[in-house]
């Protein structure tokens, strides 16, 4: 190698309507990182793209399911679990992955998360998080920690959030996780078992929003945000998740796959339902 | 014990039979928007940010001057890349 | 083994039930609901029912989910449904205008209890007319069928099914208390004997050739998951690729299609029936468990030497505005009672080429046939 060779595509490109690149992420934004990840753990998976379908809901993170080339549906603010439900019910046989930001997916969507968990409802569920509703310019939500400044709490914020991994495994789910979009191979391996995994699997990614959170926050630079990841992030699988809260000061981020465990999806126990009732009914 | 005897412990046994692979970097100017993560975590420090500018006036990375055979093919600037503009192929 | 349908014949039978016989019949396999009286004993049937015919019925934890579960399910490729009443049906309205501009067929069932807010659970309203066609925000259009028997509720709900897939919309049946709780005969035809419409699906192998969105066609195939479709569905305005769009040409474009393909059809989705009308000076406008009491009042004041006729509407949405316009221009006066404060006679009142008297009656009950014999003379005289 001499120099940097100019190129007109990306081998992911395939899995991605290309023409559409740049995306409308802003710079550093780590939604782009996530998606990419996505995209190579689709090709990991041996599961042809065919039979992947992306669902997103509304805003920054919402936009992923309009790049990859899939069946891909951008649904309405919070309910893409839900829309997600009912497509994977039908057809059980498709690996459904919804990706949303933390405002669609924990606060306006909340409801729709803590029961498809309790269901264990078969679909993935990547919650790209960065501690703001970036698309609307920065306003607090469902997982903005403690004090921190958005357009919506100027003074600091005084809403304690969610702890996601803890709150979804409480539910029920199958499999939980948390990465940051520096752990890229951790997050491509979580996202590859995920597809494997029967039941609600769910992965919280740690992301940077420099111009709408990183700004008011100490972390002015997409770079100081994932600086303060490889300082603070601790990989701990076993982690006590009642401790892993999230508050932007130092503290240990710990990050891992922390519930792995086999339990009867929710598509599982429909289909026995049916098996048992199919052929009771004499008519009326 | 400590750092000496973790050197050595680290040190590959058969090292004399490993090839350091030789990577090269391929980018799409149009889609780079400098966010800096392919030259800052880059793990051989081999990008840097040039002075080309792309049509939305993004500098987007050129390889390091005295660095043009340090690419280890490791994929990190491709993996971390959020923008999908970058990445590497092994030379053979 | 039974195959799980519904036997063909006479039967007796309460109208939310009838729904759910029906739905069964249209190859109806999926559906999603809320528990809300008084329309629950179609969700609980359902539970019953679909898997003995291989179909779900799930619980959601809200409608907002229950529509969009639908949504999805429809996109599977199966025919779904859900059940609900006023608070519901509220909540519905974010996901029918993701149906609508995702042109997901499926029905919504609504059996109108008396209103506002929480209102009185367990008696009659038809307070849901106008929420029907505009709930939900922005331009769109809704086919809304309105029944007054068992009969019509099973009819009703086989014909929604069939205009939902025939024109990729959601459809809405929009039953009152009456009619969902209400014991009558029901005669379900042979299977063969009922003209059942299946969706155009898209042919995957078209899509080197065309682009998934054609806004100059009547009603475009519907890309199904799993298929090799690979099209993105948007709720976001999209251009003819499918991708967000904010150009005002191909919005026009868009929202021309879509409020098209129910305009361009209204003619053919109109439904009503006549009594009486043809000598008549009075008629009487009336859609639901109204009706009912509107062709006792008919009955009535004919009895006492009124000319008097009635307009049942079975399709409200579209509003069969040709029909209002042709018989008002031979009759002396329309009369339109409804249980609610008045709603569908504005439309009435907008297409009328005559005077047109409202009579409004909302305490949770029917409307009396004598309350509507009183504005005939009225209006007679």
């Amino acid at each position: 190698m001499t120099q940097v060779v100019k190129a007109q595509r990306h081998p992911r490109d395939r899995l991605l309507r290309s023409e559409r690149l740049p995306h409308i992420w802003c710079p550093g934004c780590g939604i782009g990182i996530v998606m990419a990840a996505y995209a190579d753990a689709i090709e990991a998976s041996g599961i042809p793209p065919e039979k992947h379908v992306c669902i997103s809901g509304i805003g920054c993170t919402g936009r992923v399911s309009g790049y990859m080339h899939l069946d891909s549906f951008h649904t309405t603010h919070g309910r893409a679990i839900a829309f997600a439900t009912g497509l994977s019910l039908v057809r059980p046989d498709l690996e459904v992955t919804v990706i949303s930001g933390d405002g669609d997916i924990c606060t306006i969507g909340g409801n729709h998360l803590i029961h498809a968990a309790r269901r264990n409802v078969d679909i993935n569920v990547i919650m790209v998080n960065n501690f703001n509703y970036g698309m609307t310019g920065g306003q607090h939500g469902g997982t903005t920690p403690l004090g921190a400044k958005t357009y919506t709490s100027p003074y600091g914020n005084f809403e304690n959030p969610f702890n996601i991994p803890y709150l979804v495994a409480a539910a029920g789910a199958s499999f939980v996780a948390r990465w940051t979009t520096l752990h890229v191979r951790q997050l491509i391996n979580a996202i590859k078992r995920m597809m494997s995994v029967e039941g609600f699997a769910f992965i919280e990614v740690i992301s940077p929003c420099p111009p709408t959170f990183g700004e008011f926050n100490n972390f002015p630079e997409a770079l100081d945000m994932m600086e303060y990841f490889r300082k603070h992030s601790v990989v701990d699988h076993n982690a006590d998740l009642s401790k892993i809260d999230i508050r932007l000061q130092g503290e240990p981020l710990v990050v891992g796959n922390f519930v792995d465990r086999r339990r009867p999806s929710y598509q599982e126990l429909i289909q026995e339902t049916i098996r048992r009732a199919s052929g009771r009914g004499e008519g009326i | 014990m400590g750092a000496l005897a973790l050197k050595i412990l680290r040190e590959p046994i058969n090292l004399a039979l490993f090839r350091r692979p030789l990577g090269q970097v391929y980018i799409i100017p149009e889609r780079c928007k400098e966010c800096g993560f392919c030259w800052s975590f880059c793990p051989m420090d081999v990008l840097e940010r040039s002075d080309q500018f792309n049509p939305n006036g993004y500098r987007y990375p050129r390889v390091k001057p005295g660095k043009e055979n340090d690419c280890i093919n490791c994929k990190m600037c491709s993996l971390i890349c959020p923008e999908l503009a970058i990445y590497t192929v092994e030379v053979s | 083994m039974s195959s799980g349908l519904p036997r063909p014949g006479v039967h007796f039978m309460m109208g939310n039930f009838a729904c759910v016989e029906a739905a069964i019949l249209a190859g109806c396999r999926f559906f999603a609901g809320y528990p809300i009286t008084p329309s629950s004993e179609i969700f609980e049937r359902a539970c019953v029912r679909f898997p003995q015919v291989g179909g779900i019925a799930v619980e959601m934890e809200d409608e907002m989910a229950s529509v969009a579960a639908l949504i999805g399910a429809s996109y599977a490729g199966a025919k779904a449904m859900t059940a609900t009443s006023g608070p519901g049906f509220s909540l519905m309205m974010e996901n029918i205008g993701l149906a609508f501009i995702m042109e997901a067929p499926i029905v919504i069932v609504n059996v109108q209890r008396a209103g506002p807010s929480t209102g009185i659970p367990t008696l009659i309203g038809q307070g849901d007319v106008m929420q029907a066609r505009w709930g939900s925000h922005g331009d769109l259009e809704t086919v809304v069928y309105a029944p007054s028997s068992v009969q019509e509720f099973f009819d009703l709900t086989i014909r929604a099914f069939n205009t939902a897939e025939r024109l990729r919309t959601p459809v809405i049946v929009l039953a009152d208390q009456l009619v969902g709780l209400m014991w009558e005969k029901v005669v379900i035809p042979p299977a063969e004997e009922i003209e059942i419409v299946e969706r155009k699906v898209m042919d995957p192998r078209l899509l080197s050739t065309r682009l998934p969105f054609d806004y100059s066609a009547d009603v475009n195939p519907m890309p199904i998951v799993g298929t090799g479709c690979r099209v993105n569905i948007d709720s976001l305005t999209h251009d003819e690729r499918g991708y967000p769009t904010t150009s005002q040409e191909v919005s026009d474009r868009m929202l021309r299609y879509l409020l098209g393909k129910i305009r361009n059809h209204a003619r053919e989705l109109w439904m009503y029936k006549e009594f009486m009308t043809d000598d008549a000076e009075v008629v009487v406008v009336a859609y639901g468990s109204t009706a009912r009491s509107a062709l006792n009042a008919v009955k009535q004041a004919r009895s006492r030497g009124i000319k008097a006729g009635l307009l049942q509407l079975i399709t409200i949405w579209p509003f069969p505005s040709d029909v209002i316009e042709r018989l008002s221009q031979r009759v002396n006066v329309l009369v339109v009672p409804e249980i609610n404060f008045g709603q569908l006679v504005h439309p009435v009142r907008e297409h009328a080429k005559c005077p047109v008297i409202e009579v409004n009656w909302a305490p949770g009950s029917l409307i009396e046939p004598n309350v509507i014999v009183d504005a005939v003379e009225v209006a007679a005289a």
